[in-house]
């Protein structure tokens, strides 16, 4: 069954007197473990698929069954409790919590979800440690460099054991250098933990990294091919 | 770690929080001092009404209190010392006086006055006048033409220490009574007004001078303790012969200081609500600013899965702490100030005329009471996080995605 499942989804922004079909008609279904990217010029659609497959934003039509759970009949509160335990976000502008350390970021998803304070510092430190961040557990985000930034931020997505992480233009605020550290930690988590990665991009190496690769233009599926 | 996170997320904008710590720690302050002040004046102006031979309660003729004239004086005051001697607490103190409107004058002014026959030493303990002494001697049982004066009164007549002054009243067979006394001393009161009113002489005196035999105008009677005035008067009404005493408290004496109380109190509570709007509308500006400014955070914690009650007690526990920061500040400042000027007073003299003119002593020693405290402190600490709902819902309500993409 595929993990995320998306039938003809529709949604359209008014900006002033305007409209803006974001997303016209729109279908595509993801299997559990694969590492897919979504392509497009700007105002294709990607990071409107990307907010609606998680829960972020609604659709105007259509339906997105996710992990099994159909967001037409769902809540507010119980797509908030969805995204806390499956899934995990990245961001461009990592979007860390300024006063919170970088052990504290994570620890933070995990306090959400009523962890224990112990497990919650084991858990945040061993993961921190797994995207090379070890030692720098009490560092604030402005003491961290934009490549470290994200790598919290993986690590806080990946942390509470999601099914998915959806990322929206991970290495847009990085060198390639960087970016290409932080391909590698999500491919090895992929790997290792059998999470399913969606990014929304228009990085070429991003677009290389990932084993299928959807593109949109206008807000309708122009191409979906594995590799 | 969420106390751990509304405490750093104050202290974002240290500039900020401190203007709205000055706010509350003034606000909380003012209400705190005022009400202190309030109080001590208003306490100072009972404890000087009292004393000025009002009592706790008094006792009267029924008919004496709409005519006080002499011959509505109590005929048979033993019927009424029985009955105050047993109803009475043993901490209370009475005295029973004669108080009748009287000429006073000498060889360059004459002025109306107030005659009070007194029993010195009863009435030393329920009454100013036993203290007040400030020039010369007080009365003694045997004094027979010794007459105490108030130093306004002396400066009036332009008279002093062994001059002599006429009384002139009318009699209980309504004839015109006169008699000659000596000033053997002097008294200051609080107000001048006292001190030009009333005139003293003994008891037995006046009841000689107005052909009284035993009569009494009034008992006046001082309770240690004020709490049971009213369980007092009611015992007392019971028990005197209806129908021919009547028992009035000092509100009943005093109306228009009993309405001024009432007026003062009121406006302690306006105060307290202009000061809590004032300091509202900072706490709810602050407030909103602060979740303005981290509207996307509040994105991304709701991206993550961050129920909206959990944003608003977010929100909720920053004020809150804010609140209690600038509370025990007020809190400090208030006893900061306030504890010093209970011990000093605050001296009004420069305003004599009207601190009299209202009642007012001259002196107020303002007075902390710990409800008037609980009372401010609850005020601002529930309607300040009443106020802060509106920013925490605002925070709690917008969509992620919109929350985002705020900037």
């Amino acid at each position: 069954m595929p993990i995320v499942d998306c039938t003809g989804v529709s949604k359209t922004y008014t900006q002033g007197k305007i409209e803006v079909h974001a997303l016209r008609d729109i279908s595509v279904a993801i299997e559990p473990g694969e590492f897919m990217a979504i392509a497009g010029p700007s105002g294709s659609g990607k990071t409107t698929l990307l907010n609606l497959i998680g829960s972020l934003d609604s659709a105007d039509s259509g339906r997105i069954v996710v992990d099994g759970n159909d967001y037409e009949r769902m809540s507010a509160s119980q797509l908030a409790d969805l995204r806390l335990h499956k899934i995990g976000f990245v961001f461009q502008a990592y979007n860390l919590i300024p006063v919170l350390s970088a052990a504290e970021n994570v620890e933070y998803v995990m306090l959400l979800q009523g962890v224990p304070a112990k497990d919650r510092r084991e858990r945040s430190r061993g993961i921190l440690d797994e995207v090379g961040l070890d030692g720098k557990y009490d560092r604030r985000p402005a003491e961290l460099s934009g490549g470290q930034q994200q790598r919290v931020a993986v690590a806080r997505a990946i942390v509470s054991n999601p099914s998915i992480v959806l990322a929206d233009e991970p290495t847009a605020n990085l060198d390639s250098k960087t970016g290409q550290g932080l391909l590698e930690i999500m491919k090895e988590m992929n790997a290792r933990r059998s999470v399913t990665f969606i990014f929304s991009t228009h990085d070429r190496m991003v677009m290389d990294y990932a084993r299928r690769l959807l593109r949109l233009k206008d807000g309708q599926v122009t191409d979906d091919r594995k590799k | 770690m969420n106390w751990q996170l509304a405490w750093r997320n104050i202290w974002r904008n240290p500039r900020r929080t401190g203007v709205i710590l000055v706010a509350v720690v003034i606000g909380v302050w003012s209400m705190i001092f005022l009400g202190a002040l309030n109080r001590g004046t208003v306490e100072g102006m009972v404890r000087n009404a009292i004393a000025t031979l009002t009592g706790h309660l008094q006792i009267h003729l029924k008919g004496y209190r709409d005519d006080p004239a002499i011959e509505n004086s109590i005929a048979r005051p033993w019927e009424v010392e029985k009955i105050l001697t047993a109803a009475l607490p043993a901490d209370a103190r009475w005295t029973a006086r004669i108080r009748v409107n009287a000429v006073a004058s000498n060889a360059r002014h004459y002025s109306g006055v107030t005659l009070v026959g007194i029993d010195p030493a009863s009435e030393a303990q329920v009454s100013f006048i036993g203290s007040a002494i400030t020039q010369g001697r007080y009365l003694n049982a045997d004094d027979d033409n010794a007459i105490l004066v108030g130093a306004a009164f002396a400066k009036k007549f332009d008279t002093r220490l062994g001059r002599k002054l006429v009384l002139m009243s009318q009699d209980s067979r309504k004839d015109i009574a006169s008699r000659a006394f000596r000033i053997v001393g002097i008294f200051d009161a609080e107000m001048d007004s006292t001190e030009k009113q009333f005139v003293f002489i003994n008891r037995s005196a006046a009841q000689k001078m107005l052909r009284l035999k035993a009569g009494v105008s009034e008992f006046a009677v001082f309770l240690a303790d004020e709490n049971p005035l009213t369980e007092i008067a009611g015992e007392l009404r019971a028990t005197l012969p209806s129908g021919l005493y009547r028992v009035s408290t000092w509100r009943d004496l005093l109306p228009i200081m009993t309405a001024l109380l009432h007026i003062m109190d009121g406006f302690i509570y306006i105060w307290t609500l202009v000061t809590f709007v004032a300091m509202g509308f900072g706490i709810v500006n602050t407030t909103l600013m602060a979740v303005f400014e981290r509207m996307r955070e509040f994105g991304i914690l709701k991206a993550l899965g961050m129920r909206p009650w959990r944003i608003v007690r977010g929100v909720l526990t920053e004020s809150f702490i804010l609140l209690l920061m600038g509370m025990a500040g007020g809190n400090l400042l208030a006893v900061l100030t306030t504890w010093p000027l209970a011990r000093s007073g605050i001296d009004l003299s420069a305003l004599a005329a009207g601190v009299e003119y209202a009642g007012m002593t001259r002196i107020i020693f303002p007075v902390i009471d710990s409800r008037d405290v609980l009372v401010a402190n609850l005020i601002v600490l529930l309607l300040g996080l009443v106020v802060s709902l509106y920013p925490a819902f605002k925070a709690a309500r917008f969509k992620p995605v919109d929350a985002m993409a705020y900037t």
